[in-house]
């Protein structure tokens, strides 16, 4: 009766292997490596980058231990790893001074860094160490509360703008056209004159719910709100066009695995490991990147001018993506302030790849005015960042462009095409932020945070373990593997999921570890009782492990349903030691019930004369 | 070896009067405590700046607390942590200053008096965050014990779900009285482990009413007190060996786990023993007080397995 099918063993010993390999990667450590990411968001890190990288190092003899691309978001970034630092500081001047020609001017950014050290084959696997969070491995972390309060503002006061052009586009007489608060009232002498207005703007303006306001002394006013869409929409994008600066600021900061992520509707969490310096970080977080347009002068003087390297009065000299110089005037005709967004999309006619811009009113209208006038000509987008301004694209003017719809056009991919309205939409934040929560770990805290988990945990394991082998003898040691299984299969489930490992989550460990053994104790002293009450072992076996599970099962799951109340509502560290907690419950009904169930099996099930068992003293009452 | 000879059930029922009116006096101590005295919240709750700063040799907590008055602070701590050479600085949110120049501005002057003092952990939690956390805790709280009722009521029934409710809630309460009493940090960890303690209490709760169930069925003949100390008297054995591993898991916390982990292994200390005493004398009582019969727990199994019966 106590022997498993030959599937049971084969399910336990796959989890083994599975929980060993899975396990393993976080053994390894780190090991010195080389981070090389775009300085700017115009550079694009691909696999051409790492191929060229690891050619470059080929060529002069150092040979890397591993080298990846890594997709974060939209930015990539490459990691070459390395067996010493020698060899990583060796590399990292050699990269450094291939990619930065001129060090004035730095294409990217060549920063040292540490990688996991496991071995490539685990990689290919798909085995990957656990995360460790900010308060293991030091580092600095940010909740930044994104102002939507300022954003929709925003929003209304080009709107308002709109208003108005529209108005006088359709020359409808208005009193006044205002922003209050999250309105825009527009007030007009009449009530036919506000009703054709309404007409007008609704048609001109989806986005906007118009309602009819109050009407006193001959004023009659026409209130104009977003709609709920409308607002959403605002909100997630301003959001998102947030992650995506912070995602291109932080880049440059060179920072490994960079947590960038929404929390709630409002917030952003931003975590750098390894970062020490706290005040740059927020210099960085906090700056801004502005796009200009200006027009390009291509007059024969001009190009004189540049091809003999000297700038004219009233000039400036910038180069293109691809390090054309070329003179811009010095009027700035439109800022990034007046771009509403920037899609990728495709020509109507002749399918090529192209950015779609769409201007505010105001842009709308200088933007009209001005390629009316230059028809022919060349204009600029340039991109400012660190105060570096670079040309990120320069069409010719065809036709006067009226609507505010700009659609940019050229030999571009259609990957190309989407970098560029990723870029135009990043590079300036849409709405203010502020930091709300600021946790700064130094490394050396850090590594004492790991010590004392890691020995707190092991200690107590072991004095479980002495006392439950003094105690249950043999089933003492089955226990003891089960709890060892346990951990196996916690921490290797951790590292499928990736999950971030935390002080309290190593705290949950210790604690799943802890109570994981009731499970054991349940099993253990439930036989014993069958054995006092005259079982036979191999039915004392049986019906322990049978009768103990119903207990078992429920309470776990009472245990879990804390644990899923922690995992909902907690933030933070609780999240942290939740994750772990659930995970922990689930791997233990399984290590101490099928587990060690199998080992019980395997030691006594085939023996069918089977006198006693080993599982401590029994003793029993004298009648 | 085998700790527990235990030759006839023990009568443990007898006294479950006395004790719970311990219990219930010992409950509104607590309660006074918390309502009195208030907790001493972490900064994640309230809000503030909190640096922890180490120095090559012992620090002067006097002329650090000069240094800091000195920059216009008035309601701010300064205490040494763990060792003498660590030092933990508390500073309240101020208007019109930000958590960059705020740590900046202190820890430059730390700097001045002493040059090697080295900056450890900077934590700055804006005013809004703690609402939050408090109404969070909260609602895991109510969860919790709605979770659990139903679970247990589905899977017991309702004056069991009852009884195990407020056992654990008695715990909970009994440990937030102590750490309201002792004003010891409560920080989010310890709410954690707060939470904690209330499932591994309800674990507790859970194994002893399994076994009055299944002595229900067993003993046909035996009353209600009988059969709840039989029950309680077969998993004796058991609570305490479970419970002296897990309290050796968390006093290795205690004793190894550093500053961060003292005040949660602590809660879970207090929360293991109360909840080994409310399992034991308040959840079973409690449901004895309630009335549970027989027929409350064992109808449901006759027709499954008939034959269990006869054995």
């Amino acid at each position: 009766m106590n022997r498993y099918p030959i599937w049971k063993y084969l399910t336990l010993l796959a989890a083994l292997v599975i929980g060993l390999l899975y396990t393993l990667p976080n053994f390894y450590g780190e090991s010195p490596a080389v981070q090389v990411a775009g300085a700017k968001s115009t550079v694009k890190i691909d696999h051409s980058v790492l191929e060229a990288v690891q050619d470059l190092l080929s060529r002069n003899d150092i040979h890397p231990t591993g080298a990846v691309f890594e997709q974060n978001g939209p930015v990539g970034a490459i990691r070459v790893r390395f067996d010493s630092t020698d060899v990583q500081l060796k590399a990292k001047d050699l990269i450094e001074k291939s990619l930065n020609p001129d060090p004035s001017d730095p294409g990217y950014t060549v920063a040292l860094n540490l990688m996991p050290a496991s071995p490539n084959w685990l990689t290919a696997l798909g085995a990957h160490p656990m995360y460790l969070g900010l308060d293991l491995r030091g580092g600095v972390h940010f909740l930044l509360q994104v102002d939507m309060h300022g954003a929709l503002v925003s929003r209304y006061d080009s709107l308002t703008n709109d208003v108005r052009t529209t108005l006088r586009d359709a020359k409808l007489e208005s009193i006044g056209v205002e922003r209050s608060d999250l309105s825009i009232v527009a007030t007009f002498s009449s009530a036919q004159a506000r009703d054709e207005a309404a007409t007008a703007l609704r048609r001109a303006l989806p986005d906007m719910q118009f309602i009819n306001g109050s009407q006193s002394g001959g004023q009659f006013a026409l209130n104009a709100r977003l709609t709920d869409a409308a607002i959403t929409q605002v909100q997630t994008s301003a959001l998102s066009r947030n992650i995506t600066t912070l995602h291109n600021r932080i880049n440059e900061l060179g920072v490994a695995e960079p947590v960038i992520q929404q929390q709630g509707a409002d917030r952003i969490v931003v975590q750098l490991p390894g970062v020490q310096d706290v005040a740059k970080a927020k210099e960085i977080l906090g700056r801004t990147a502005t796009l200009e347009i200006r027009m390009v002068d291509d007059s024969p003087t001009a190009t004189a001018a540049l091809r003999s390297g000297a700038v004219p009065f009233g000039l400036e000299r910038y180069e293109d993506r691809d390090g054309r110089p070329l003179l811009l005037r010095r009027q700035v005709i439109l800022t990034g302030e007046n771009l509403q967004d920037a899609q990728p999309g495709r020509d109507q006619q002749t399918q090529q790849p192209s950015v779609n811009l769409t201007l505010d009113s105001k842009g709308s209208r200088i933007f009209r005015d001005v390629t009316r006038n230059n028809i022919n000509k060349r204009m600029a987008i340039v991109l400012f960042e660190n105060n570096k301004g670079e040309v990120v694209t320069a069409p010719v003017i065809r036709s006067e462009i009226p609507g505010g719809q700009v659609q940019i056009t050229g030999s571009m991919t259609a990957q190309e095409a989407a970098d560029t309205a990723l870029l135009l939409r990043a590079g300036a934040l849409a709405a203010p932020m502020n930091i709300i929560e600021e946790r700064t770990i130094g490394p050396s805290l850090g590594a004492d945070n790991i010590a004392k988990g890691f020995y707190s945990t092991l200690y107590g394991f072991i004095a479980i373990a002495v006392f439950i082998i003094l105690y249950y003898h043999l089933f003492g040691i089955f226990s003891t593997l089960g709890l060892a299984f346990n951990v196996l299969l916690l921490l290797a489930v951790l590292s499928m999921l990736q999950a971030t490992l935390t002080l309290p989550g190593i705290a949950a460990i210790a604690l799943t570890l802890g109570m994981a053994i009731d499970a054991n104790v349940l099993i253990n002293e439930r036989i014993r009782e069958e054995l006092r009450a005259g079982a036979s072992p191999q039915q004392a076996i049986h019906l322990g492990f049978e009768r103990a599970w119903g207990t078992i099962l429920d309470s776990n799951l009472t245990t879990l349903i804390v644990g899923v109340a922690l995992l909902a509502f907690g933030t933070g560290p609780i999240r942290g030691f939740a994750v772990v907690h659930c995970i922990g419950i689930l791997t233990s009904m399984f290590s101490s019930v099928v587990g060690v169930r199998g080992l019980a099996n395997l030691w006594y099930g085939r023996r069918r004369k089977l006198q006693s068992i080993s599982i401590g003293q029994i003793w029993k009452p004298k009648e | 070896m085998e700790f527990f000879r235990i030759h006839r059930t023990i009568p443990f029922m007898r006294h479950a009067l006395v004790l719970n009116l311990i219990s219930l006096v010992t409950f509104l101590l607590a309660v006074f405590f918390i309502v009195t005295r208030g907790f001493h919240l972490s900064i994640e709750f309230t809000g503030g700046t909190v640096m922890e700063v180490h120095y090559q040799q012992a620090a002067q907590v006097d002329e650090i607390r000069n240094a800091i008055n000195e920059l216009g602070y008035s309601d701010f701590q300064v205490q040494n942590f763990g060792t003498s050479q660590d030092i933990m600085i508390r500073l309240p949110i101020r208007d019109g200053e930000n958590s960059a120049t705020q740590s900046d501005t202190v820890f430059k002057a730390l700097k001045a008096q002493v040059a090697d003092v080295e900056l450890r952990r900077v934590e700055f939690v804006g005013p809004q965050i703690g609402e939050e956390l408090m109404h969070n805790g909260l609602m895991a709280l109510l969860f919790v014990v709605i979770g659990i009722m139903l679970y247990l009521g589905f899977r017991f029934e309702w004056k069991f779900a009852l009884a195990g409710v407020v056992a654990n809630l008695h715990d909970v309460v009994i440990i937030l009285g102590f750490f309201a009493f002792f004003q010891w940090e409560f920080s989010l960890a310890v709410l954690a482990g707060v939470l904690a303690v209330l499932g591994y209490s309800v674990n507790e709760s859970v194994v002893i009413m399994d076994r009055i169930r299944e002595n229900f069925r067993k003993q046909r003949k035996a009353s209600v007190q009988e059969i709840i100390n039989s029950a309680i008297t077969q998993t004796i054995s058991r609570t305490v060996i479970t419970h002296g591993s897990t309290q050796m898991m968390v006093l290795s916390m205690l004793f190894f786990g550093g500053p961060t982990l003292h005040y949660f292994s602590l809660a879970l200390t207090i929360g293991i023993w109360f909840g080994i005493y409310s399992s034991v004398f308040v959840a079973a009582a409690i449901a004895m007080w309630l009335g549970v019969k027989r027929e409350d727990l064992v109808k449901p199994i006759k027709k499954e397995d008939p034959a269990q019966e006869i054995l």
